[in-house]
């Protein structure tokens, strides 16, 4: 009996062993290397080994940190917002308007057609169509709607959000359209039966059963924009940053203990915002 | 056998009687063996060419992998990864910044078949005897070390190149003059509210930072020690001056990549920019006018140069100076020309130029007959003048050096500052 008990624990711990290793060697290490570099100090082309926190006074230490954070949560909260009505709204349409399986599928693989391209390519698109010159000002200023091209359009805080609503809705309809597949219909003739109207039922049944799929679309969505750069950098004409910028502009000079002591900083962020969320929803409870 | 002369005269030339004693007895050996060697070259997108790795093959039988990358990128990769490149094609501030790392070798000018035809300003800094030596890192300030080992530069022609220069040219603003309508003879109108929305500068510290004193100094808001090598209260001067600018809504974008420079350029996105030379070409080939406007204040200029891995040696360094020799003797020299830059030994690149391009290009005369870019666009007609003028009126009035400072750090912390606000 004791025996018998060991050998499960060993195999137990055997079984798990490969997929902790896999996390301690790719993800554990690297993470505690960052978190010891961004303690060290650097010149133009060499880091010095040091525990210093210079790094962090000067993160801190400076008005544009706060200025880019901000910025950050920004872009994350609003690109959070309209993906997660949007999202919402497909998922749905898929789950309960269209009734057929078939087109449910249909419907679905069209929603991911997008995603046959890289993102470089879906986001760099937007350039020529929001430009001075570009389609969306030629075609509303042929139409009257506007006398002056609107110079709002590209290179700025629209763009880039529009940019991350394209590129990461898709992130919101696949989780929330799943938890709404696996909704047992008969509870919402129940709630018909019962006199809800749609709209009660809705808020009193469907957004309480999919709660799930929407933290999980949430986290996809948040952690993604939060750790961006490349779309920051593209689609305001490098004229506004976020933290990853912050740290892309620091590796491309060298500066890694600097970029480092951001990259912690901004993983700290993220953690919190993420723990913030799972404290609202127990995912493992749900699924 | 044709293709082995030109390796074997070389090394005789260069007097590496001991090289050319172990390759000259069997010369099958090392023709054979040449086609197998493989030189790893990266660099910027301005010399790393298809056209003339594959012109390498041709000529010399050997195999180059060019890499392009940002100037960033190149500095990153020529200081940490020293065993994933044979050449670097690497700027000269980027030189003082990588050469302290030890991942380049001295070059033994002895073996540069035409060291002797290099301009003046790769070697004592003076395109003629009496011209003034422009502030910034100047090429010849380090291009030389003291021995094969050397870490140090030094300010004479000491024998031991660390680059061997390649390429270089003087850079303005570029404009499109039909949207703008009026001449542009300063700097300082890279910040008139004129352009508000209209304006651009590149977002590469080091460079931008030297358009930014240019500017800086034309608007005679600040008065430089050396641009060059500012001190911390001249950074922070100039950064406050240009994020009032950017705050304000002067620029559209800043750039990054050549490609970028252009599509804002043509898009008329932007009507007056930094820019480099070939990405005016690049705009004019699309059939919008542009303009590399000269100004009074004068030009930034830049060169670049091939410099050797550390971890090159035997044949395939034998072969690094091999294509050093080929690259100096004119056919990339004339190629890069075509394209509006200047190569290092002017006067091999002429055998390989038409009469009407060396008179448009260099001499500043006007053109005779179409000029076409390399790939065969036509860039000017017979009559018109290249922006700038001759090779001596555009290298004759720089007035500074890409430059990388003492205080390159503090500049860096506050050029990512500038972006971020």
């Amino acid at each position: 009996m004791n025996r018998n008990l060991t050998s499960r624990h060993l195999i137990g711990w055997l079984l798990a062993a490969p997929l902790a290793l896999v996390l301690l060697l790719f993800l554990i290490l690297p993470i505690c290397l960052i978190v010891v570099v961004s303690f060290w100090q650097s010149t133009a082309f060499s880091m010095i080994p040091a525990f210093s926190f210079e790094n962090y006074e000067f993160l801190f230490g400076s008005p544009v940190t706060y200025a880019v954070f901000f910025n950050t949560v920004k872009y994350a909260l609003i690109s959070w917002a309209v993906t997660l009505v949007l999202g919402f709204t497909v998922a749905y349409f898929l789950a309960f308007h269209v009734r057929s399986l078939t087109w449910q599928v249909v419907l679905f693989l069209l929603c991911t057609v997008p995603f046959w391209t890289s993102n470089i390519i879906r986001m760099i698109s937007w350039i020529p169509f929001l430009g001075r010159n570009g389609i969306a000002n030629s075609t509303l200023m042929s139409w009257g709607v506007i006398d002056a091209p609107l110079e709002w359009l590209l290179f700025s805080d629209f763009s880039v959000i529009l940019a991350f609503v394209h590129l990461y809705t898709l992130f919101m309809v696949v989780p929330i359209f799943n938890t709404m597949m696996r909704i047992d219909r008969s509870l919402l003739e129940a709630a018909n039966d019962a006199g809800a109207s749609g709209f009660q039922t809705l808020v009193n049944v469907v957004i309480p059963l999919t709660k799930s799929g929407i933290m999980i679309g949430s986290i996809f969505v948040i952690t993604l924009v939060m750790g961006d750069f490349i779309t920051v950098r593209f689609m305001s004409g490098s004229q506004s940053a976020n933290m990853g910028r912050l740290i892309s502009n620091d590796i491309a000079l060298l500066q890694y203990p600097s970029a480092a002591a951001t990259a912690v900083v901004l993983l700290a962020t993220v953690l919190l915002m993420i723990a913030a969320l799972l404290r609202i929803v127990d995912i493992r409870k749900e699924l | 056998m044709s293709k082995m002369r030109y390796s074997r005269r070389t090394l005789l030339k260069s007097g590496a009687a001991a090289v050319a004693a172990s390759a000259l007895p069997a010369p099958m050996v090392w023709a054979q063996e040449i086609k197998d060697i493989t030189l790893r070259q990266f660099g910027t997108g301005v010399s790393n060419l298809n056209d003339v790795a594959n012109k390498v093959k041709e000529d010399l039988g050997f195999t180059l992998e060019m890499t392009a990358l940002d100037s960033d990128a190149v500095t990153q990769r020529a200081a940490t990864q020293p065993d994933s490149f044979d050449i670097a094609d690497i700027e000269y501030w980027i030189c003082k910044k990588v050469w302290p790392t030890g991942n380049l070798q001295a070059m033994d000018t002895a073996r540069i078949a035409n060291y002797d035809k290099i301009v003046g300003i790769f070697r004592d800094g003076k395109l003629t005897p009496d011209s003034e030596i422009a502030q910034g890192t100047a090429p010849h300030s380090v291009g030389f070390v003291e021995g094969p080992g050397g870490t140090e530069f030094v300010n004479n022609e000491s024998g031991w190149m660390t680059l061997i220069p390649t390429i270089y040219n003087a850079d303005t603003l570029g404009i499109r003059p039909d949207l703008i309508g009026r001449p542009i003879e300063s700097w300082a109108e890279l910040l008139n509210p004129e352009f508000r929305g209209k304006a651009s500068i590149l977002d590469i510290s080091s460079i931008g930072i030297m358009d930014m004193a240019m500017v800086c100094e034309a608007m005679g808001a600040i008065t430089y020690g050396d641009k060059g090598n500012m001190t911390r209260e001249e950074i922070d001067a100039t950064f406050a001056i240009f994020t009032e600018a950017k705050k304000a809504g002067q620029f559209r974008a800043f750039w990054k990549s050549f490609d970028e420079s252009v599509n804002l350029m043509a898009s008329g996105e932007v009507v007056i920019q930094s820019m480099w030379s070939p990405a005016i070409t690049a705009v004019k080939a699309r059939g919008i006018p542009c303009v590399y406007q000269p100004l009074k204040e004068g030009y930034r200029s830049w060169g670049g140069g091939i410099g050797l891995s550390t971890s090159l040696s035997g044949m395939e360094l034998d072969a690094a100076y091999d294509y050093i020799n080929w690259y100096l003797s004119g056919w990339v020299g004339g190629y890069l020309m075509r394209q509006g830059y200047y190569s290092a030994v002017p006067e091999t690149s002429k055998n390989f130029m038409s009469e009407n391009e060396w008179g448009y290009w260099f001499e500043g005369k006007p053109a005779t007959d179409v000029i076409t870019s390399p790939t065969g666009d036509a860039l000017a007609q017979a009559g018109d003048i290249r922006d700038g003028g001759s090779f001596e009126d555009r290298m004759g009035s720089v007035a500074c050096w890409n430059a990388v400072m003492d205080e390159n750090q503090y500049m860096v912390r506050k050029w990512n500052e500038f972006i971020a606000a």
